[in-house]
């Protein structure tokens, strides 16, 4: 397939992964910010291809991941209300919130809707006049635009009946804030490809500059997988620091300004929790007040739960980069998919299912 | 309480209340199905027959090997590019008596209708079963139809029964593959599920993908002249290529080893696999088998599934090994393995 399989090609992987093991000399550790980048690196195994001592750990990058728990249970307790139609991008369903998750909320009678799509929310709010239809609107500046499109078009459209319950995180401040927590390990980072491709790339240099990381805009297929990888550590061997973008096909260095336009007109920025790691100042987006009418926080009388992770779930450390998921004493045992105790065991991105799903028999080994 | 550290002995309760209700997943043909029969059905019903957990029960009456299988038929929507709902009563029941090497003969069909259908769908599924169950040379011989009140059902639900006879001699079970053996597939997979996904309620996409829905019956024919040395076949419905795999790999306690090149998947069913994010490997067949066979008859298998229609794409994808007992591996286009996992429910696709 065209635009695919150049990039899974066997011959170029292998020539990308002699040239890292020529440059690498000593030891590094690098993180990959995306899910879907830790996805594809366990998929096709890259991380055995590469030379001993250079490490990968996974970032905090799985938007179905980090969304707090409170913010499922107010998904669960919206859709349990006979009122409310909750739709849903289709990996949160199985997400655990602190008693429940949305499966079992439908198994109960709730009228929950997978899309993959948040304006298929508003054709379904067109269509269901009598009905609430929430969109439980998550993750990373990837989805924003798209999410902020939803809410304006039903501004637009003066619908009555559609809200979106909230809750979106930026991966600039995420980064900060691994850095400057005494426990970081990481030396170079692999920035998402598709938050860059809406963002662009200036707030990547800030953080270059800053921090003296390099930094790599990378994709998503093995290759720009190892390519970003070699690109890093280039910059690391010879002492360096730059911002570089891989994913040149899809980013650039001003981003997709229209979808940026959009989520300035429906977004601001604000404090958000994320779920294993805490509050991270400025890491999120709510909906402005002009947007209040569509703020299913603030149309719902909704509880303001706090509620706690289970104690021996170490999502915390495994979504920093400081523990990898098989370090986790019940990973594999009392943590599965089936039954996970912390997200990272269930959305295809998170790196505990991961690991499970695609790294059993290297671990058993 | 003794301070011990070891993992049996942590004892924090799970964040989730027991599995008390059932989920869609428990339909999907992963691992809560498997753990529904495994604490439900098989504690209150065991028998020797059932124990087997192969696609039907091969029984002998007055010197005659029979097989009987049943199943039920929900599928959403009714009518779907490649078939329909009476089609697929007809292929799926017959598929399944024919991985038991059986010639199925006789049919039942049974009706659960929702009040306010309308007759002229159901006179189209009607004459749909018929058709199929003619070309596949079995006849409907009993059958039965209720009607439950609007709302308490989804339209339509089919179930259908089936018998067929085995010839002498024949033992496929799941339970039968030996380390060395070979696994072949008979063609591209994913075209039922990805034909299905097309149609739902928002996930409307345009493709040109039919279903692959057929009776297999034949090509098990050719496939059994050809020769007696197959230990298994499964065709890999609901749960796909993987789920069939890891069963028979935890059934006859070897592990499977698969070369992903191998494993032949159209360009279009790919292309939706990519955009939805999901794994091919994972979704539904219901014109495919895939068979377990001794490495020195192999070879004349493969020919000889490649000489009939529904076969003419098969492929050899992989080997039974010792090693890795209960696992199926990847062999991954970049030489690297992976795991390919059975799901605990359906696929569910991606956010980004």
């Amino acid at each position: 397939m065209k635009y695919l399989d150049e990039y899974r090609d066997e011959r170029l992987a292998h020539a990308v992964v002699a040239e890292i093991a020529r440059q690498t000399t000593r030891p590094w550790v690098l993180m990959e910010i995306c899910g879907g980048q830790t996805h594809t690196i366990m998929r096709y195994g890259l991380d055995e291809l590469l030379p001993r001592g250079l490490e990968l750990v996974h970032g905090p990058g799985c938007p179905v991941c980090v969304t707090p728990l409170e913010t499922i249970d107010k998904a669960i307790a919206l859709a349990l209300r006979p009122d409310v139609i909750l739709v849903s991008y289709g990996d949160m369903l199985r997400v655990p919130g602190s008693r429940s998750d949305l499966f079992r909320a439908k198994a109960q009678g709730a009228d929950v809707r997978v899309a993959y799509s948040p304006t298929e929310a508003v054709k379904i709010a067109r269509a269901n006049p009598a009905r609430n239809v929430v969109f439980l609107a998550i993750g990373f500046e990837t989805t924003a635009p798209a999410n902020a499109m939803a809410a304006w078009q039903a501004r637009r459209e003066g619908l009555k009946n559609f809200s979106m319950l909230v809750s979106h995180v930026l991966v600039p401040p995420a980064i900060r804030a691994l850095m400057v927590s005494g426990a970081n390990r990481v030396q170079g980072f692999i920035a998402p490809g598709h938050v860059c491709t809406v963002m662009g790339c200036s707030e990547y240099d800030s953080l270059v500059r800053d921090f003296r990381v390099p930094i790599v805009v990378g994709g998503f297929e093995p290759l720009d997988l190892l390519e970003s990888v070699l690109m890093l550590v280039r910059q690391l061997e010879a002492g360096e620091a730059r911002l570089e973008n891989q994913y040149v096909r899809s980013v650039s260095y001003a981003g997709n300004v229209p979808a940026q336009r959009i989520m300035q007109e429906v977004f601001e920025v604000a404090d958000q929790k994320w779920r294993g790691i805490g509050m991270i100042p400025l890491s999120g987006l709510r909906l402005r007040d002009e947007y209040a009418a569509y703020d299913a926080n603030r149309t719902f009388d909704l509880e303001e739960l706090t509620v706690e992770e289970p104690a021996e779930c170490i999502s915390a450390q495994v979504l920093q980069g400081l523990k990898k998921p098989t370090d986790c004493p019940v990973f594999g045992m009392r943590c599965t998919p089936e039954n996970p105790l912390g997200a990272p065991m269930v959305s295809s991105e998170g790196a505990c299912a991961a690991y499970y799903h695609y790294r059993r028999h290297a671990v058993a080994s | 309480m003794p301070q011990s550290k070891t993992i049996v002995e942590l004892s924090c309760p799970a964040p989730l209340p027991a599995k008390d209700t059932i989920l869609l997943g428990h339909g999907s043909g992963g691992t809560l199905s498997a753990e529904l029969l495994r604490d439900v059905f098989l504690p209150a019903l065991h028998n020797p027959l059932l124990d087997r957990l192969d696609d039907q029960a091969i029984f002998e009456i007055g010197g005659v090997r029979l097989a009987m299988t049943t199943d039920s038929f929900v599928v959403k929507p009714l009518f779907f590019p490649g078939g329909d709902i009476g089609s697929l009563a007809v292929h799926g029941t017959v598929n399944d008596l024919a991985m038991g090497g059986a010639q199925p003969l006789f049919l039942s069909a049974a009706f659960i209708l929702e009040e306010g259908f309308s007759v002229a769908d159901l006179q189209r599924i009607v004459d749909s079963l018929h058709r199929a169950a003619e070309q596949a040379g079995v006849q409907v011989v009993t059958g039965d139809t209720k009607v439950v009140e609007k709302g308490k059902g989804d339209g339509l639900f089919i179930n259908t029964t089936g018998i067929g006879v085995v010839p002498d001699g024949l033992q496929l079970s799941a339970d039968r593959a030996r380390p060395g053996d070979k696994v072949l597939l008979s063609g591209s997979i994913g075209e039922h599920g990805i034909a299905i996904l097309a149609q739902r309620e928002g996930l409307e996409f345009e493709t040109t993908i039919q279903s692959d829905s057929a009776a297999l019956h034949g090509l098990v024919a050719e496939m059994l002249q050809a020769t007696r040395e197959i230990r298994c076949m499964r065709d890999p419905t609901r749960g796909g290529v993987s789920s069939t795999l890891n069963e028979i790999a935890q059934q006859s306690r070897v592990g499977i080893e698969l070369e992903e090149r191998a494993i032949p998947v159209r360009e279009e069913v790919r292309g939706a696999c990519e955009l939805l994010g999901l794994d091919p490997l994972y979704v539904a067949n219901e014109g495919k088998l895939i068979a377990m066979v001794a490495p020195e008859a192999a070879d004349a298998l493969l020919q000889a599934m490649r000489r009939h229609p529904l076969g003419q794409g098969a492929q050899l994808i992989g080997t039974v090994k010792a090693e890795n007992a209960g696992l199926v591996i990847m062999r991954t286009t970049l030489g690297t393995t992976r795991i390919v996992d059975m799901l605990a429910a359906d696929q569910l696709p991606r956010i980004c």
